[in-house]
């Protein structure tokens, strides 16, 4: 039976895939031209992203950097689109509002800190200790941003080390409730009474100041970055606390909680700030000031809290109830409860509602310049202000666009990355 | 009505807390800083340079005043403020003078409980057409689309002019000053009104200013001036009077350049009163002899403030006009220093 007449005796050389059936040409076959209508509709749009781009490219690609007014666009025959001279001209006021030349490496100092300090927040590769600087930093950035003696921030600082020093020593003899009551009434004392005149006296023997900088030249980015930051930073407690308290079985602290929700949910944020700004002033005695930039702070963090409370409360809602249960049947009380059961599964649910919420947060900032702060859109306002820039509208807006989305982009990627950290089911 | 008792309530807050302090020239004095409300951003009359220094017309009355007030041009302290807070703030105490291209009307004067202490620019609504469109009267718009900013007075001042006029118009409502001219040069709308000192800078900002024109008609009046609250009238004499010392001065030849000169006497005694060499006008005002003169030397007198901030050798490039002083046929005129 040897009727084959021939037997292949070594493999075939591996072929080529047949052309089409990979790399691009099987990309755009399966992605791109998988039938009539789609075929059709990937023309269309390829043609549509040409002929923006090309424009967008041809609008902004113009030697116009150097130029110094609008006027000197129109003049330039070079230039046939976009005008940028702005950008460098106004870079530093566009980044750091009126703050004086020669003080603003303190800013810059602060931002860096700030990323320091922020670290061992966000990562926990960072030894644990570093906590501590996070602490510390408001105090630090305090003192670097607005100047004046250094003492007065560690004055207030001291306040908090009376209090925990008053509690160590009277919870082991009097009972927790003493304890932190004389704690917390000794630190509010020094703060009223001591810390201000123990701070000046203290500077009139080691002296170390920085040079005053009133809020009113902080602006541009700075601005931004220091209400939304510091609304984040400060929200992010209140809206926990205010969650459980929505949650709580006591009837005050529910309908409390409950009853600032709701208001500060049904009223919109600039008329918050309308508040901050105007009416604030006809209730306070003649005479003080209250820095405006802290009572935006505070408004922008009330309302950021009550949202993020809500958001929170979705994840305590989600866990099922055996965990609450669960959590009861261990012996644990209703802290370590929420500490070590719910609050880190709710919260990791709520991770990408979270971060939604303090990124809107800081693009919010950006109302403010409707009460007159000079926030990089109410620094736009005012350049376009001058007879140099008058006129000018897309380069400086998307200038402010590229600064914001650097920001939100930085923190939706990381919410991506801590919810893949945490990720704990298959 | 509701609204308008919720403001008088709020004005009368701030009066008493007005009462309540010492006068606002001993509080500036004291805190030696003008705290002087101002625009956002208004080309001409308001806006930060490259190094954040404030320049402009309503600018220049702020330096004036704390030159005169505080012996230093720079000792102010600008709070930018937009149309919507301005009151307000002033109202509140938040800052001690308002310069802030303001209408004075009977309303604000009266109802809003505010003073208005001069006039530094009279304004008034135009209107602005493209070239060739060959139109060289507001009386031949009669069918024309126009772009507006809603919920302005100038929309009102527009429906009046053109109803007792017995002409129509087609309306393109829009909502920002930027928009209305992007909408304008867009070709959207034949013509574009707002207040003529806007439609000159707007004017100056196109790529080609020779392609529009400003009709000659003025449809309304628009004095802009600087004011104050009620029931400080020390304060309001200071500010006042600082007002008239500048357009005085144009009137007497006193500028930045001869002011040393002046000042050193001479036989007109009108200008030896008004600098302080002669009498005491100062001192009744409770301020030093050379008030006035320090004023001056801020930035110069109403015309070197005018030509430096708006007049023609800037790119806004406006006529005195109405501003001119009265001797030359403009409403410029200040009462007599005696």
């Amino acid at each position: 039976m040897t009727d084959h007449s021939f037997v292949r005796t070594e493999m075939l050389p591996e072929q080529p895939a047949p052309l089409g059936e990979t790399g691009i040409l099987l990309w755009l076959k399966t992605n791109m031209f998988s039938g009539i209508a789609n075929s059709i509709a990937s023309v269309v749009t390829i043609v549509i992203i040409y002929i923006l781009a090309k424009e967008i490219i041809l609008w902004g690609y113009q030697p116009s950097w150097g130029l110094g007014s609008v006027r000197a666009c129109f003049d330039d025959p070079n230039v046939t689109g976009a005008c940028w001279g702005v950008i460098p001209e106004r870079f530093n006021q566009l980044m750091y509002g009126f703050y004086p030349k020669d003080e603003q490496w303190r800013i810059n100092l602060s931002f860096f800190l700030m990323v320091a300090a922020i670290a061992p927040v966000l990562f926990n590769k960072i030894p644990r200790k570093a906590i501590y600087f996070s602490l510390l930093y408001p105090f630090i950035a305090f003192w670097l941003i607005w100047g004046d003696s250094i003492w007065g921030p560690i004055a207030a600082l001291a306040g908090f080390a009376i209090a925990y020093g008053a509690i160590r020593v009277l919870n082991p003899v009097a009972g927790a409730i003493v304890g932190i009551t004389t704690g917390v009434l000794l630190a509010l004392v020094w703060w009223l009474f001591a810390a201000v005149p123990a701070s000046v006296i203290v500077n009139g023997v080691i002296p170390i100041e920085l040079e005053v900088v009133q809020s009113r030249n902080i602006g541009g980015l700075t601005l931004s970055v220091i209400i939304g930051i510091s609304g984040i930073a400060l929200s992010f407690p209140i809206g926990v606390i205010l969650a459980l308290g929505r949650q709580s079985d006591m009837f005050i602290v529910k309908v409390l909680c409950v009853g600032f929700i709701e208001f500060i949910r049904g009223v919109p944020l600039i008329t918050l700030l309308f508040v901050a700004s105007i009416l604030l002033n006809y209730f306070l005695p003649p005479g003080t000031s209250f820095d405006l930039l802290l009572r935006v702070v505070i408004v922008v963090t009330l309302f950021s809290a009550a949202y993020l409370a809500e958001v929170v409360r979705g994840g305590l809602a989600a866990l099922p109830t055996g965990q609450y249960e669960a959590a009861d049947a261990l012996g644990l009380d209703y802290w370590k409860s929420m500490r070590l059961i719910i609050m880190p599964q709710a919260l990791k649910i709520s991770i990408p509602g979270i971060v939604s919420n303090f990124i809107g947060l800081f693009k919010d900032t950006t109302l403010v310049s409707i009460i007159g702060l000079l926030d990089p859109v109410g620094l736009i306002n005012a350049i376009r202000g001058t007879a140099e820039w008058k006129g000018i509208l897309w380069e400086l807006y998307i200038f402010l666009a590229l600064m914001f989305w650097i920001f939100t982009f930085a923190m939706s990627r990381y919410s991506m990355y801590l919810e893949r950290k945490l990720k704990t089911g298959h | 009505m509701k609204k308008s008792l919720f403001i008088s309530t709020l004005a009368a807050a701030g009066m008493a807390a007005g009462f309540a302090s010492a006068g606002t020239l001993q509080d500036v004095q004291a805190a030696g800083v003008l705290k002087c409300g101002t625009g956002t951003g208004q080309v001409g009359f308001s806006a930060p340079d490259a190094n954040g220094y404030w320049e402009g017309i309503d600018v220049a009355v702020c330096r004036a005043i704390a030159a005169a007030v505080l012996n230093d041009k720079d000792a102010v302290e600008f709070v930018p403020l937009t149309s919507k807070v301005r009151f307000s703030s002033l109202t509140s105490g938040e800052v001690d003078l308002l310069s802030r291209t303001t209408t004075w009307t009977f309303s604000r004067d009266v109802d809003l409980a505010l003073t208005f202490v001069g006039i530094n620019y009279y304004d008034g609504q135009g209107f602005m057409v493209p070239t060739d469109l060959g139109v060289s009267s507001a009386l031949e718009l009669d069918g024309a689309t126009i772009c507006i900013q809603t919920g302005t007075t100038t929309e009102l001042n527009l429906a009046d002019y053109f109803r007792s006029n017995g002409m129509s118009f087609e309306p393109v409502p829009i909502d920002t000053t930027a928009e209305a001219q992007a909408s304008y040069i867009a070709g959207a709308c034949d013509v574009y009104t707002t207040d003529s000192s806007a439609l000159a800078s707007a004017r100056s900002s196109f790529e080609n200013p020779d392609d529009h024109v400003i009709l000659p008609e003025i449809i309304s009046k628009e004095p802009l001036g600087p004011l104050v609250r009620h029931g400080d009238d020390q304060w309001a004499d200071v500010v006042r009077w600082v007002m008239n010392a500048l357009i005085a001065a144009e009137e007497l030849g006193i500028t930045s350049a001869n002011l040393e000169t002046l000042a050193a006497g001479t036989n007109n005694p009108e200008i030896n009163r008004f600098m302080g060499t002669e009498g005491n006008l100062g001192e009744m005002l409770g301020l030093d002899a050379d008030w006035a003169a320090r004023a001056i030397s801020a930035g110069g007198n109403y015309g070197e403030i005018f030509e430096s901030t708006i007049g023609e050798s800037t790119p806004i490039g406006l006529a005195r006009g109405l501003n001119a002083q009265w001797t030359q046929g403009g409403l410029m005129y200040s009462p007599p220093f005696r």
